[in-house]
């Protein structure tokens, strides 16, 4: 069937901000589907809250809305731009709920907008777990015993009905599991039936069967209209059930199972697709099976592209959303052409002649009240694909490309158990060695059978300790199969140093088959990583570079997409003459560094490949846009280590690397890469150490007469009493060389320094620890600009809403300042073009300033691409990355017509978005460390407006009407009266404990008094919990939290209720509920007419 | 977990490239065609297929041996390829089915193996110049002598493979209704067992090289099978009285086997018939038409094919190096009725007016997927409409 036309204009839906379960991987998909509708003659209607896109980028829609995504904003955009169609199935589960919305309040009947794709009845099913089970019945499928709840009480009653634990809680219409779990007796079960009802969004849970232990599969379907359906890609985890998909270690394709088990699991899906009746597009299947028998019950189907369909697009190199785009309005399959062909259709299914790894990356240690433990709710904020020819050499990549500081899967002397002259000996940071054998296999049990995000190293440990495959299977729950190739690893990894140094030119390259680094070898030889290299290279042993091709090299293959491997055989990487540019991506997203980075190297590629260069990206992360294989020239999906970036770089010959984009990865191998002969385009390495050294830093700004806090560098306890003391209480302490923040603290007596000395940081002359003067009170003011060497511009400034002393990525940030005197203003702008022009930067710069009074303090300077990158870009419509990318290939800034800083009619507002929600225990007070996930963005003519934008974006809802909670420290009591008095002139009513209801009341301000929690029942969190607090604001008593503040913010959090804990935020939040109030709700407006107004 | 000593292997190819690896499987010497097959799972169904008698296997998958080997999933009673190459031969096999290493099974029957090679270049070597003649072995590994040897192996085309594997006598499949039942697990035991239905029909499979799932698909279908081997003549065939004639898939070059061919002529017309692969290719011949040799040929489980009646695509399992050339058949009285959409072959004939038609792929999969099933119910149709 030829494509539809009787349809123009075609409205997406994205994702939003990044939350754990919904990443840039909706990015990926929802850019693809834009371009392939584009490329259809369509005309798409966009929005998407997250600035942070590349879909976003004015060019890839007609119209694009940055406007919080709900049904009320999609109907206001519905109403202007008369859409006739809506796919919802590439914004994940957000978009699929939206839509979902538009259809039952009747707002898509209304304008009559066909839903293409899926239809509501197909979601519904697909969706609402009776129904489901209901439709899985009716084809004969086998699923795990279970039943519905609405209420606690029916929840015990399909308990006793299944009759033992654990038993399994998810609650319908959820993101990535949130508010389900796994209970091992009744006081859990009660517990998370109650946070999964909360959760669900329709009241709803289904407890069922534990499937714990089983095998765990996902099958990637898509369907056209004709009904056709094929399989993209088989995908094994490693981890078995009781981990969620999104938190396991996961496999493509399928190493486990014959292909009588296979195909039935391809039959079924194939069943499932029709009886659920999804019509076009792409879906998910997950099942589950009993590895002693092989009965095999479904998990759940998803109705949308989703993470895994990014994961099988990477790993087949099958675009699926691009595909699932084009089946929505009417093409069939064969008639769609395979992009990596050419010749073949895309009805077929990809065949793939290597090995491929996903690994999620976990930052438990931004949330120490939140135990490192994986359920089946999802905590990774990232994950990493590695592709090889074997599982062991894949696997390795994998280990080495999570940038957790591992070499591979150990011989990198990282491990927390060694092996000493006299036992065994176990190492974590902060607490005593443990010597005790049987202590440490103890330690190993638990670390195996309860699974964690270190168990795979555990594994390995295990494995030394003489454990039996089976015996680790019968712990874990991994195949046999797995468990032998990390055996195998174990293996060589021994007889390597049995025989080190002096390996044989054969011992060396059956290493590297077996992915072990040149780190690890140079580990297990006692040698240097450079050596280790040099002796590899002399005996000839460099790696292939091979295509992804989908077909197994059944065909020929034109899209350049490459692996390494250490196969003995052919480099299919093409040659050619033309000048080539590196750029290396961020690696897996973690907290402080995401999508923002890879929207950099995504442009970076997008203009340098324009300019005419040949663009070359390695990246090692499957969820973003910049690993499309048309993203740039040239994609090595690679781990981003010394070694692997230099093979490419030596195989491609290329002319220069960009380092400065994908975030603090490519930017910590820098110094080494030059070391070792790469030329680095831009600002110079040098020039990034200056503005990263301390000593050399104040240099510099001493030079150029510009005032930072006062600060000192520290190696130990002594000197960090010495220098906080001299400096003056509070400071704020850190390491050096971190990411979003790590480890930041403001400490306010000594008492606090010696525990954060002792405890926190592990102070050496190598590691020092900075102290830097808190400015209480200040302004925060981050500063984008691009330089040429010659010229200087300003791409934005920003003026953060949040109080210094709270990570940047964390605060919200309104464009242009609005509160800033003109003086200040030209302060920043001189200290900003002072340190360009001193730094010799040569593409981008973010500086971050403290003003108070009238001192404008520097913070930092970062001579590289910013987390902010993007949302200036957007506020302003000029291209910063891009012109960046061509300023540091040798383009001016007055060549490329970017001379002034530009001018906004409007305000934008960044806002960040906090997973606090799947850390409960973790207070959410924000602090200088960065714990963030997303950003959404709010413009508008009225801040107010605005900024209440990023609050629905958010998800926060800002209440006008009901009671609020306020309770605040003594110092913030006179402006919490102020903003009482506002709130209650806008109708809400304030409800506060003794100390600030006493404030309140003596200035006139009507307040209920409520318990505090001590003070007996009902009290404040009854309250919370019984729904009647529509916000809280909360500022921490001091500068320690009491542990019954942290008890109220986390109830609020599990029950949703927004809760601000600083003044300045609540300041924002009031003026955006007045602003609406005013206003009589808000206005949306396309991004391509606020550009048209910017200056 | 011991690791038995491998022996270094040699493969060599006629066009002189030679490619060093490990033995697995038995420590000997094997020659035979090179192709390559993409299937991702069903190794132990691909080393047991006929129809790669005189081949030499390569699996694209670099994988291979993961889940073992067991009884229920063998296609013949032993391995049937020359030698099977791979990129990693699991050392242990993990599945609860399995009941030997596809090491030992290998070895047990004499099949070589050669594993540790860059089986992707393998790949696109025999892409771009055909499939190619080869010999393997651990125990020579003078590379000039085995070049040679592979240069002296008769070529594929002009080989008849199919007596070396057709059955010796004609034979019941199944009497007892033990071997046919769908694949039957665990999930499904804790039900009542899927009875077979009641046999409808009768007929004779005429067995070139016949997969034991064809047999098992025509009896689940209701047909009784009487398997007689690739000489029977058609009187002879006619005599069991059956009520219609299977033409199995099997080895080799179609055109060198004018005894099955010129007997499956006398046949149309006397009695329905269903062909798969070869059987196609026979009936293909039979008609009139030509055959040739493909490039590499189609082997694996993802090729696309169009139902040219429903515009509807099926994924099939395909294994042949020859094809029937549409241009060589008379339009008047055959139809092509399936295209393959990756080179535009033919997938399936049907003949105007006799109750005659065929498939070049493998509705009965094993290894592959199950879309074309539905022609084995639609060859009881065509009996039942006679």
């Amino acid at each position: 069937m030829p494509k539809r036309t009787d349809i123009k204009r075609i409205m997406l839906i994205g994702s939003g901000p990044i939350v754990i379960g919904q990443a840039c991987e909706f990015d990926y998909s929802g850019t693809q589907a834009c371009k392939a509708l584009a490329e259809e003659g369509y005309e798409v209607i966009l929005i998407n809250s997250n600035p942070a896109t590349i879909m976003t980028d004015p060019e890839f829609a007609l119209r694009t809305y940055i406007e919080p995504i709900n049904a009320k904003m999609c109907e206001k955009i519905i109403r202007i731009e008369k859409p006739d169609a809506l796919l919802p199935t590439i914004g994940g589960q957000t978009g699929l709920n939206t839509a979902m919305e538009l259809a039952d309040k009747g707002i898509l009947a209304k304008y009559g907008v066909e839903m293409i794709g899926v239809t509501p009845a197909v979601i519904r099913k697909a969706e609402e777990r009776e129904l489901f089970k209901q439709a899985m019945q009716n084809i004969g499928l086998d699923l795990p015993i279970s039943g519905f709840a609405h209420t606690v009480a029916e929840a015990e009653v399909v308990a006793a009905m299944i009759g033992r634990f654990p038993l399994i809680i998810r609650p319908s219409f959820t993101l990535g599991g949130t508010g389900g779990g796994i209970a091992y007796n009744r006081a859990e079960f009660l517990e998370i039936c109650r946070t999964g009802l909360q959760a669900s969004r329709n009241r709803e849970i289904l407890i069922e069967e534990s499937l714990i232990g089983w095998k765990e599969y996902e099958l990637e379907v898509m369907r056209d209209l004709h009904d056709n359906v094929v399989i993209i890609c088989s995908i094994e985890n490693i981890d078995p059930m009781g981990v969620h998909t999104g938190d396991s270690i996961t496999v493509a394709p399928a190493q486990t199972l014959t292909d009588r088990c296979y195909q039935y699991m391809r039959d079924a899906s194939i069943a499932v697709m029709r009886e659920i009746g999804v019509e076009t597009g792409g879906s998910n299947v997950q099942w589950a099976v009993d590895p002693k028998n092989g009965r095999m019950v479904i998990i759940e189907m998803n109705p949308r592209v989703s993470r895994s369909s990014a994961l099988a697009s990477k790993a087949t190199g099958f675009p699926i959303a691009k595909f699932a785009a084009k089946l929505a309005v009417g093409y069939t399959l064969d008639e769609i052409s395979n992009d990596i062909t050419r010749k073949t259709p895309a009805s077929f299914e990809p065949s793939i002649d290597y090995c491929v790894v996903k690994y999620p990356r976990f930052t438990f240690e931004k949330f120490p009240g939140t135990p490192d433990v994986l359920t089946t709710q999802m905590r990774s904020v990232g994950e990493t694909m590695a592709i090889g020819r074997t599982f062991k050499e894949a696997w390795q990549k994998a280990c080495r490309s999570l940038e957790i500081g591992r070499a591979g899967f150990g011989a990198d002397g990282k491990d927390a158990i060694v092996r000493t002259p006299t036992g065994w000996l176990y190492r974590e940071r902060g607490k005593p060695d443990v010597a005790d054998a049987k202590a440490i296999d103890a330690l190993i049990r638990t670390k195996l059978r309860t699974p964690n995000s270190q168990r795979m190293f555990f594994v390995r440990h295990a494995l030394q300790f003489g454990y039996s495959i089976n015996d680790i299977y019968e712990l874990t729950g991994i195949d046999p199969w797995f468990v032998d190739n990390l055996q195998q690893l174990v293996e060589m990894e021994d007889d390597l140093r049995a025989s080190a140094p002096n390996w044989s030119a054969t011992q060396l390259r059956q290493a590297k088959q077996n992915g072990f680094s040149d780190r690890q070898l140079a580990w297990l030889a006692g040698t240097t990583e450079a050596a280790m290299r040099a002796t590899r290279t002399q005996h000839g042993i460099l790696p292939v570079y091979k295509l992804v091709d989908t077909c197994a090299a059944e065909f020929e293959a034109f899209t350049p997409y490459y692996y390494s491997t250490y196969d003995e055989g052919e480099d299919e990487a093409r040659n050619s003459t033309r000048k080539k540019i590196m750029i290396l991506g961020g690696g897996p997203n973690r907290i402080g560094q995401g999508i923002e980075f890879d929207y950099c190297c995504v442009h970076a590629a997008f203009a340098l490949k324009a300019a005419g260069f040949e663009t070359i990206m390695v990246n090692s992360n499957p969820e973003t846009v910049s690993t499309d294989y048309d993203t740039s020239d040239k994609l090595y999906f690679e781990p981003l280590t010394l070694e692997d970036v230099l093979n490419i770089y030596e195989r491609e010959q290329c002319d220069g690397v960009i380092v400065q984009f994908g975030g603090q990865t490519p930017l910590n191998l820098a110094l080494a890469l030059q070391r070792a002969g790469v030329t680095i385009i831009g600002t110079s390495p040098e020039s990034i150490d200056r503005a990263e050294d301390r000593k050399l830093f104040q240099q510099m700004l001493k030079k150029l007469q510009l005032t930072q806090p006062p600060n000192d560098t520290v190696t130990n306890l002594d000197e960090a009493c010495a220098a906080a003391l001299h400096i003056g209480y509070p400071v704020l302490v850190r390491p050096s060389y971190v990411l979003g923040g790590r480890a930041m603290q403001i400490v306010y007596d000594e008492d606090e320094l010696r525990h954060y000395m002792t405890e926190a940081v592990q102070a050496s002359s190598e590691r020092p620890v900075l102290i830097d003067k808190f400015i209480e009170d200040a302004v925060e003011v981050d500063v984008d600009c691009i330089a040429d060497g010659t010229t200087a511009v300003i791409g934005g400034i920003m003026e953060h809403i949040e109080k210094a002393g709270i990570h940047s990525g964390d605060s919200a940030c309104v464009m242009p300042p609005h509160s800033l005197s003109d003086q200040i203003v030209r302060e920043i702008r001189r200290a900003t073009y002072a340190m360009a022009k001193e730094l010799d930067v040569r593409g981008l710069m973010n500086v971050q300033y403290a003003v108070r009074d009238a001192t404008v303090y520097v913070l930092e300077v970062n001579p590289r691409a910013s987390r902010t990158v993007p949302f200036v870009s957007k506020a302003t419509g000029v291209p910063l990355a891009k012109l960046a990318a061509r300023v540091m290939a040798g383009a001016t800034l007055p060549e490329l017509g970017f001379t002034s800083e530009p001018v906004i009619p409007y305000f934008c507002v960044k806002e960040a978005v906090l997973p606090f929600a799947r850390f409960t225990g973790t207070d959410i007070e924000l602090s200088p460390e960065m714990r963030s996930t997303g950003e959404v963005m709010g413009i508008d003519t009225d801040l107010g407006i605005a900024f209440a934008k990023t609050q629905f974006g958010a998800g926060v809802n800002l209440p006008f009407y009901g009671k609020l909670f306020v309770s605040v420290r003594d110092a913030d009591k006179r402006y919490a009266v102020s903003l009482a008095k506002r709130l209650v002139a806008q109708g809400l009513q304030m409800v506060s404990t003794e100390g600030t209801a006493r404030a309140l009341r003596n200035s006139g301000v009507p307040v209920e008094e409520v318990h505090k929690i001590s003070e007996g029942r009902p009290n404040i969190l009854d309250l919370i919990t019984n729904g009647e607090i529509k916000l809280i604001i909360n500022t921490v008593s001091g500068h320690k939290a009491r542990a019954d503040e942290i008890v109220i913010r986390s109830t609020a959090t599990a029950h949703n209720v927004p809760c601000i804990t600083t003044i300045s935020g609540a300041e924002a939040a009031i003026m955006g509920i007045e602003a609406i109030r005013a206003r009589d709700g808000v206005n949306v407006c396309a991004l391509q007419d606020y550009h048209a107004q910017a200056r | 977990m011991p690791t038995k000593t491998r022996q270094p292997a040699l493969l060599a190819l006629e066009d002189g490239t030679v490619f060093r690896g490990m033995a697995f499987g038995a420590q000997t010497e094997a020659g035979g065609e090179v192709v390559f097959n993409t299937s991702l799972t069903g190794y132990q169904e691909v080393i047991t297929d006929p129809s790669y008698k005189g081949q030499m296997v390569v699996m694209t998958n670099p994988l291979i041996g993961n889940y073992g080997v067991n009884d229920a999933d063998l296609e013949s009673p032993r391995p049937q390829v020359e030698a099977l190459i791979v990129r990693e031969v699991s050392r242990i096999y993990s599945n609860y089915r399995a009941t030997e290493s596809l090491d030992d099974y290998l070895a047990r029957h004499g099949v070589p193996g050669i594993e540790g090679i860059d089986t992707r270049m393998l790949t696109r070597h025999l892409r771009e110049q055909g499939a190619l003649r080869g010999v393997l072995s651990s125990s020579n590994t003078q590379a000039d002598a085995l070049v040679d040897k592979a240069r002296a192996l008769p070529p594929m085309a002009g080989s008849d493979f199919v007596k070396a594997v057709t059955c010796r006598a004609a034979y019941q499949w199944d009497p007892d209704d033990m071997l046919s039942a769908p694949w039957q697990d665990a999930y499904r035991a804790r039900h009542a067992p899927v009875p077979l239905p009641p046999v409808a029909h009768h007929i004779v499979a005429l067995d070139c090289g016949l997969k034991w799932n064809i047999l098992r698909c025509l009896r689940r279908c209701g047909l009784r099978v009487t398997v007689v081997p690739a000489g029977t003549t058609a009187a002879a065939i006619l005599a069991h009285k059956p009520a219609g004639v299977f033409l199995s898939n099997g080895p080799g070059d179609p055109a060198a086997l004018p005894y099955v061919f010129d007997e499956v002529r006398a046949l149309l017309g006397q009695v329905p018939i269903f062909g798969i692969c070869l059987g196609h290719q026979m009936l293909g011949l039979a008609f009139g038409g030509t055959t040739f040799k493909l490039k590499f040929g189609h082997h694996g489980g993802n090729q696309p094919v169009k139902n040219l009646a429903t515009g509807r695509v099926e994924i099939t399992a395909q294994n042949h190096g020859f094809a029937v050339d549409a241009d060589s058949l008379d339009p008047q009285a055959v139809s092509v009725t399936h295209l393959n959409l990756n080179d535009r072959t033919v997938e399936g004939l049907r003949h105007r007016t006799l109750p005659v038609f065929s498939v070049q792929y493998h509705p009965e999969a094993a290894p592959g997927p199950h879309d074309p099933a539905y022609l084995f119910q639609q060859f009881r149709t065509l009996i039942e409409q006679q």
